[in-house]
Formats: structure tokens, C-alpha cells, sequence
């Protein structure tokens, strides 16, 4: 099977620091891959890449034939990656089912929104993710009022409607309570078979819920990868995470 | 779209009721309490130098209130269309200017024996008023991608504006830029064939048809801006306001969002600025200043921030306060614009306009 997305010696310095240093890395089509690692391992890093905001130093990451290091963060988007960052971001003035609107899959230039392009099927497809993300019935509050769990599934939700193939999602559950977590973990794996998504995570009750694959960075390399069970049981793995429990490292 | 909500659409009302209310005012309430002698002539032509500002701060709301962009440079965007419009004025003076000469008196005291070319264009009158609009929106265009391209932002945007008009200011002072320089230009005698010097009921009348114009003007930029924000344009303004990151990861050219809005406010701005200068007589580098720029940021935070008629009333009535008290008490009036900013940022961050709708948590603002 071709991969959706894979990575050649990928590499990138800050001030001669290597944040990252990935000889190679897969992600298959309609997989969910969790990313774990300690901090600063390059985790953000890897999905700032893929989405362009960050410029590599050297190396090519390759999603559908097509070099994504070479274009801008709007080809990027365009070509069909959507990215949730790690802290909610949303449209804090506008409505919820305007959040959702603006994002999308529609011609987004200046003449499009000069005269109100939403794209086709825009209320459906829209009404479909309120339901997914269960938010339906706050559609018209305005974002910034939601309670921190609501704007990450928001966010989650917006980079649904752009209808991307491949979704990068930073640390969805960071700051939820367990019952939020849980919907998260369910909302993800809904998704995977339609979607292609990567998930950075701590928590690892949340890992343990939804991962098959896991794929372990430590400074910047990858370290091992495979499915849950051996990951977690692995020695080098439990090391890196200083020799503490596994369990309790990922509550921290 | 966003028809979901009836907060919205009843504060929505309101704004629309006192709208049509103010502009009903300013266009037959004024004009018939001028006919019956109790609005005098230069009051009129005061207020319809006001709605000049009221124009262009339709467009500093946009930039700044909708787009979240700081822009100090308004000022001079609304001198480009007043300078368009004084040498279109001064052109037509003809060899009625002291000097008996067919050009400018300046530049017979600058012993200036021909007409500069950049001057021709504007004996046309229709042709004048196509630079007054497009000068300031090609140099917004120009100005604005170079600086949003190189996405510098916030406070550092405010900068950079500010230093703009820094700049323009000390150029357009100079005598060598042909433009009249500390003087500007004055002394204009007709505009479009009604006359502006001589027979005081006929200059009079001529006021009257430049005011009506400013209202009408006024009311079709309001109305344009109104479709502008109430359509995806303005949601996409305010995402760009709100999270610019977000906006940028969901597939939207930044850029030219925000080449578009500085554009329409530069071109706002040259319109108030072109409709200013015959009604006033004269126009001045001092108009392009820095702290010209700043007032018209404070009209808007008046009136209330993200909101059209906010920024309407607020330059109506700041403008209004201005000239009350410089008449009565000139010494207070820095005290009393300080003291309004201050009241205003501490206790009505949306304005004036935001006593309206007291919002409750989790209500939409319209």
C-alpha cells in the first residue's frame, strides 16, 4: 500500500540547535498515528513542518507526489492538510456555526468572499460536523464563550469542514476533564478510515484509547514505532520517559 | 448565515432605526432647519466637513475596528484625495489668483514659469476625481503588500503607518514637491462651475449643494460598508482580527485580505478628503500629521470600535465637541478629548454604540 505521507531526511536547526532529524517516517492512507515523546522532542515541530509554518532545514516530506516543503502554508492547505494547533484557536467573536463556515472547503480568495462564496453544500456538510462534534445546539454562541473543551472540539471541527486528507491534531485532550477526553478519544477514531489524521498526545490513558500505531520521537529522532502494546513495553521507550511509570508520566 | 440569532437581530435593529434617523437628520432635518434660518450657513458647511470624517472613519473601522489593524496613517490617505481635489480647484481659479497668472500663486512666488507635468491631469474634473480615489488606494495597495507580505503586524504595523505619514508630512511641506508646501493650497474660487468666492448668496448656495453631496456620499459609503461587513468578507475580516494563525491554517490569502481592507479605507478616506477641501477652502500638510491620523482612530473609539455607526457618531460628535468647545473654552478641549479617550477605554471599550447592547455573556454582538 503507497503511504499518504512520507518524510526523507527531514531535518530542521534552530541556531544550530537540531529540533528535528527524521531519516524517514510513513503514514499510511486512513491510518490514525499517535506521536509521543518527551517535551521538546519534536513532536510540534514535525507538524509544523508538514503544514509549512515552520521551513525545513534540509530533507522532503512528500504527501500525494508532491513535495509539501517547497510550498506555502496556503498550497499546503489547499493540497489538503488541516491543522489543529496545540492551544484552541478559533474565531473568538464570530459564531460557532460561523467558525465552521469560514472553514469550509470553498474558494477562499477576495472575490469569493466579496460575494459570499461558502462553497457547495456548505449548511449540510456543516450541520453534519455540529452533530459529530456535538455542538449543535450552541451553534449561534459565540466562540469565545465555549468552555475550553468545546473550543478544542471546534477547532477539531473546522479542520473538518476544510476537508483535508490528512489531518495533524496537537494534544486534543490537553486541559479536558476524563468525560471530555473520552468523547475526544471517540470523535478521532470516528474519523479514521475517511480521514488520514496524525495525533501528538501526553495523556496516555487517551493514547491507550484510540492508538494502533504509535510512533515514539525522542530529540528529535525516532526512536521506535509500532503498535501500543510493544511500544509501552519497550525498555528504551519507558527510559526516555526517565525511568518513571509510563501511566504516570502521561498524567503529569 | 448567521440569521440564528434574535439578539442579533434586534440589537441589529436598533443600529438600522438610529441609523435611518441620523441620516434622515443630517439630510433634511439639517438643510430645512437651515432654510428657516435656525442652522446657519457656516454651521452647515461645519457639519458637512464633519461627515468628510465620518467617511473616512468607515474606513479606519474597517482597517482597525473589523481587520484589527492599527493603520496611523489615515490622515494622509484623506490628504491624497484633498490635495487631488485642491489642485483640481486651484486649476480652475484660472487668472483669477492675485497674480493674474494662469498658475498656482505659489508657484509665482517660486518663480515656477511652467506648469509641472503630475499638475495637467488635473484640469479634468472627472479625471481629478479618479486620482483622488485611485492614488490613495494604489499607494494602500502598494504600501500595504510590501508591508503585509513581509507580515508585520500589530504594534509594529502601527509603526510603520506612523512612520508613513512621518515621512509624507515633511515631504508634502516641502516647497520643491510643488504642492504649495507649509501653505498647501487655498484660494479657490469655483468648483465645478458653482462658484466659492464673491457673491455671499451664491457661495452660500454652493455650500449648501457641496453639503447635500457629503450626506448623500456619506450615506452610500455606509451602505457599502454595511454589505462589505454583514457579507463572508467582513466574517473573514474579523477572523483575521480574531486569530490571523487560525485564519492562515484554514486556507485563506492573508495578504490580500488585508491589501483589501487598507485599500478601501485609503480610498474612503481620499473620498472624505476630496468632498473636505472645497468645503473648508484650504487644505495643509498640517491635515496629514501624525496626530491627525490618531484623531481619527479616536473617532472611531468613541462611536465604538467594529461598529459602522459607531464610527459615524463618534466623528458627528467628537468633531462637534471640538469645534463647541474651541469656540467657548479652547484651553479645556485637550483635557476633554484625554478624558473622554480615558473614560472610554476603561469603562465602554465598545464605545457609545455599545450602551446599545449591554451584551450578557455568550450573546452575539452584532
Amino acid at each position: 500500500m503507497n503511504p499518504l505521507l512520507y518524510v526523507e531526511d527531514l531535518s530542521v536547526s534552530f541556531d544550530g540547535f537540531k529540533a528535528l532529524d527524521l531519516g524517514s517516517f510513513e503514514v499510511e492512507q486512513g491510518e490514525l498515528r499517535v506521536v509521543i515523546g518527551p517535551n521538546g522532542a519534536g513532536k510540534s515541530t514535525l507538524m509544523d513542518l508538514i503544514c509549512g509554518k515552520t521551513k525545513s532545514t534540509t530533507g522532503r516530506i512528500v504527501m500525494d507526489g508532491k513535495d509539501l516543503t517547497t510550498m506555502t502554508e496556503k498550497q499546503i492547505v489547499d493540497h489538503g492538510v488541516g491543522r489543529k494547533f496545540q492551544n484552541p484557536n478559533v474565531f473568538g467573536s464570530l459564531s460557532v456555526y460561523d467558525n465552521l463556515a469560514l472553514a469550509h472547503k470553498a474558494r477562499k480568495g477576495v472575490f469569493a468572499s466579496l460575494f459570499n462564496c461558502y462553497g457547495t453544500d456548505a449548511k449540510n456538510s456543516i450541520d453534519g460536523i455540529l452533530e459529530r462534534i456535538g455542538l449543535q445546539d450552541a451553534q449561534t454562541r459565540i466562540a469565545e464563550y465555549l468552555s475550553h473543551g468545546q473550543k478544542q472540539w471546534l477547532e477539531i471541527g473546522m479542520v473538518l469542514a476544510q476537508k483535508p486528507r490528512l489531518l495533524l491534531i496537537d494534544e486534543p485532550a490537553a486541559g479536558m476533564s476524563d468525560e471530555e477526553t473520552e468523547r475526544t478519544g471517540e470523535l478521532l477514531t470516528s474519523l479514521q478510515g475517511d480521514h488520514t489524521i496524525i495525533v501528538i498526545e501526553h495523556d496516555m490513558g487517551f493514547v491507550r484509547q484510540i492508538a494502533k500505531t504509535v510512533s515514539v520521537l525522542v530529540e528529535g529522532k525516532l526512536l521506535t514505532e509500532g503498535p501500543m502494546e510493544e511500544v509501552q513495553n519497550d525498555k528504551r521507550v519507558i527510559e526516555c520517559y526517565l525511568g518513571s511509570d509510563f501511566e504516570e508520566e502521561g498524567a503529569a | 448565515m448567521s440569521a440564528h440569532n434574535l439578539t442579533h437581530d434586534t440589537s441589529q435593529r436598533t443600529r438600522a432605526i438610529i441609523w435611518a434617523c441620523l441620516f434622515c437628520f443630517l439630510l433634511i432635518g439639517m438643510p430645512a432647519l437651515n432654510l428657516a434660518g435656525i442652522v446657519s450657513d457656516s454651521m452647515l458647511s461645519q457639519w458637512g466637513r464633519y461627515c468628510c470624517f465620518a467617511i473616512a472613519a468607515l474606513g479606519v473601522d474597517l482597517v482597525w475596528g473589523y481587520t484589527g489593524m492599527l493603520s496611523l496613517c489615515q490622515a494622509f490617505f484623506f490628504c491624497l484625495g484633498g490635495y487631488a481635489m485642491g489642485m483640481h480647484l486651484i486649476l480652475m481659479t484660472g487668472s483669477e489668483g492675485a497674480y493674474g497668472s494662469a498658475l498656482p500663486d505659489f508657484m509665482v512666488w517660486n518663480q515656477v514659469t511652467e506648469l509641472p507635468f503630475f499638475w495637467k491631469p488635473f484640469y479634468h474634473p472627472a479625471l481629478a476625481i479618479i486620482l483622488g480615489l485611485t492614488v490613495p488606494a494604489v499607494f494602500a495597495g502598494i504600501f500595504g503588500y510590501l508591508v503585509f507580505r513581509s507580515r508585520v503586524r500589530g504594534v509594529y504595523f502601527a509603526i510603520i503607518t506612523q512612520a508613513l505619514a512621518l515621512a509624507m508630512w515633511l515631504t508634502f511641506n516641502r516647497n520643491e514637491m510643488m504642492l504649495g508646501g507649509t501653505n498647501g493650497l487655498t484660494d479657490f474660487k469655483e468648483i465645478f462651475g458653482f462658484r466659492l468666492s464673491g457673491d455671499p448668496e451664491v457661495v452660500a448656495a454652493t455650500g449648501r449643494w457641496l453639503y447635500l453631496a457629503t450626506v448623500v456620499i456619506l450615506g452610500g459609503a455606509y451602505m457599502l460598508c454595511r454589505k462589505l461587513v454583514n457579507g463572508k468578507m467582513g466574517k473573514v475580516m474579523i477572523a483575521i482580527r480574531d486569530s490571523e494563525h487560525r485564519l492562515r491554517f484554514t486556507g485563506y490569502p492573508i495578504v490580500n485580505y488585508k491589501v483589501f481592507a487598507f485599500v478601501v479605507a485609503a480610498t474612503l478616506a481620499g473620498l472624505g478628503g476630496m468632498l473636505y477641501v472645497p468645503q473648508m477652502g484650504i487644505i495643509t500638510p498640517s491635515k496629514m500629521s501624525v496626530s491627525a491620523s490618531i484623531e481619527l482612530i479616536v473617532l472611531v473609539a468613541v462611536g465604538g470600535r467594529s461598529s459602522l455607526l459607531g464610527a459615524v457618531i463618534g466623528a458627528l460628535l467628537v468633531k462637534a465637541c471640538y469645534s463647541e468647545m474651541t469656540s467657548r473654552i479652547p484651553e479645556a478641549w485637550p483635557f476633554f478629548l484625554g478624558g473622554a479617550f480615558i473614560v472610554i477605554v476603561l469603562f465602554l471599550p465598545n464605545g457609545l454604540v455599545g450602551l446599545l447592547s449591554r451584551q450578557k455573556k455568550g450573546e452575539s454582538p452584532a
